[in-house]
């Protein structure tokens, strides 16, 4: 138990040793690849999630895409595109695994929010005379948002542990205490790098439940604590299960 | 490819160690999930509880457990038992909302019905609720082992060998193929080991493929975790 004392000092001695990156510099890189790699992943999903949430077509293929890409371990995608594109571009090999990681999550986000709202909220948009945009802006992505930010929430923390990993091909990150700690035997070090990456992990999910729960409409809100007063985590989820049912 | 014809035999080696590291850990798991889902369905005091404590288990990067583990557990640091205690608690974590909502799933009144018919609650539960609550649990299943056999390769940062050894190996020779293999057969061991499940889902719950496609806009999407 002693290791975790020496953890803490080494994390708080602010000097990681080892010719490796101050603590600070790490955070930074580890939170701009999670950012960046979010960030592009939700541009491209989240308008296809929609669209597919709106038209109700081609949820199949999302579907198979999402269950096949389950199946691919991320370590490997990172090293094979890192093989592929060579050295000089190791960036964009970590980019490119980390987007591809973080679609699948974005798009059944961004759909199942779509479906989980009741036919007859839609129904009634519709016979107000509201226009598919006004239906999509005004009804869909209001109540769908907080599936989407779960979905969003669960590819943060894929990401998040990826990146981690991507500090063996030399991308810096909050992995590279851990990874290099482990050939030194400096068990202070890897111990304390475990320990950044998994508070790191734990605050941003505690963001996005905050996000979570302020994305709910109003409505929604009271709507839901009539009828489920049971926890708030699960509280997206049971939506779209009663809804769909 | 010449690589991979010259290797095979270690291919073949390398995945044997690793189906048999993500069963022990997809097993072990899955006898865990039941009482502990059992738990946080029948008591909504448990339930807070469990699901916190798992989902925040389950959100800690699985190569930042790998190496906490060892200290608390006071396993040696480099022993593949801390691979597949790590990838047991992914598992449960997984697994233990999975039997919990197949279990909420179950119909009151069929549960009542059995109650009238004289059955005793534990008789009811393994007749009854297990059975019925059987099409959700194994879509969890499902995703738990898929994930785990994928994760299981990060134990090769941590010095456990298996088929996550030839993306290391490959990257420090610059062997394309090598780890082109690897992946090529984690992908396969994972399609096997899910199609398994789906045909023993068939035998097991012949009921269920009728329901599904009742069912089937009403599936929640679970989360995964690939690294």
């Amino acid at each position: 138990m002693n290791l975790i004392g020496d953890a803490i000092a080494w994390i708080f001695s602010g000097n990681p040793g080892a010719g490796l990156a101050p603590i600070p510099v790490a955070l930074a890189q580890h939170l701009m690849f999670t950012f960046v790699s979010v960030l592009i992943a939700a541009l491209i999903a989240v308008p296809s999630g929609w669209l597919i949430g709106h038209t109700g077509k081609g949820r199949d293929i999302a579907v198979a895409i999402s269950g096949a890409a389950r199946a691919i371990p991320s370590f490997g995608l990172l090293i094979l595109l890192f093989l592929v594109l060579g050295v000089l571009r190791t960036g964009e090999a970590a980019i490119i695994t980390f987007v591809l990681l973080a679609i699948p999550s974005i798009l059944a986000g961004a759909y199942t929010g779509f479906e989980a709202i009741d036919r007859k909220v839609i129904d009634a948009a519709q016979s107000m005379g509201m226009t598919q945009w006004q239906i999509l802006w005004r009804v869909e992505v209001p109540l769908g948002l907080s599936l989407l930010i779960a979905g969003l929430r669960s590819a943060t923390l894929q990401v998040v542990a990826t990146v981690t990993i991507a500090a063996y091909i030399n991308l810096g990150g909050l992995g590279q205490y851990i990874l290099a700690g482990i050939p030194l035997r400096r068990f202070d070090i890897v111990l304390g790098g475990a320990l950044l990456v998994a508070a790191l992990a734990l605050v941003l999910d505690g963001v996005f439940a905050l996000l979570q729960r302020a994305s709910l409409p109003a409505g929604v809100h009271a709507a839901q604590s009539e009828h489920h007063p049971a926890s708030k985590k699960s509280a997206s989820a049971r939506t779209a299960a009663t809804a769909a049912s | 490819m010449n690589w991979v014809a010259d290797n095979l035999d270690l291919i073949w080696e390398l995945s044997l160690v690793h189906v048999r590291q993500s069963l022990i850990a997809i097993v072990l798991g899955f006898v865990v999930s039941l009482p502990l889902g059992w738990l946080a369905w029948r008591y909504r005091a448990a339930r807070g509880g469990i699901l916190t404590v798992t989902g925040l288990l389950y959100t800690i990067p699985s190569l930042a457990l790998l190496p906490i583990l060892p200290v608390l557990l006071g396993t040696p640091i480099f022993s593949e038992v801390n691979l597949i205690l790590a990838l047991t608690i992914y598992a449960i974590a997984l697994m233990v909302r999975s039997v919990a909502d197949g279990l909420g799933s179950v119909d009151p009144a069929v549960r009542l019905s059995a109650t009238a018919l004289g059955y005793s609650t534990r008789r009811r539960f393994w007749a009854v609720d297990l059975p019925l609550a059987g099409p959700v649990i194994l879509a969890g299943l499902r995703v738990t082992a898929v994930s785990t056999i994928a994760l299981a390769t990060v134990g090769a940062l941590i010095g456990v060998t298996n088929l996550g050894y030839l993306f290391t190996n490959g990257s420090q020779r610059r062997i394309i193929p090598e780890v082109f293999a690897g992946i090529i057969a984690v992908v396969v061991i994972a399609l096997v080991v899910d199609g398994l499940l789906i045909a023993a889902g068939r035998v097991l719950m012949p009921w269920s493929r009728a329901q599904r496609r009742r069912q089937r806009r009403a599936a929640l999407p679970l989360e995964v975790r690939v690294a």
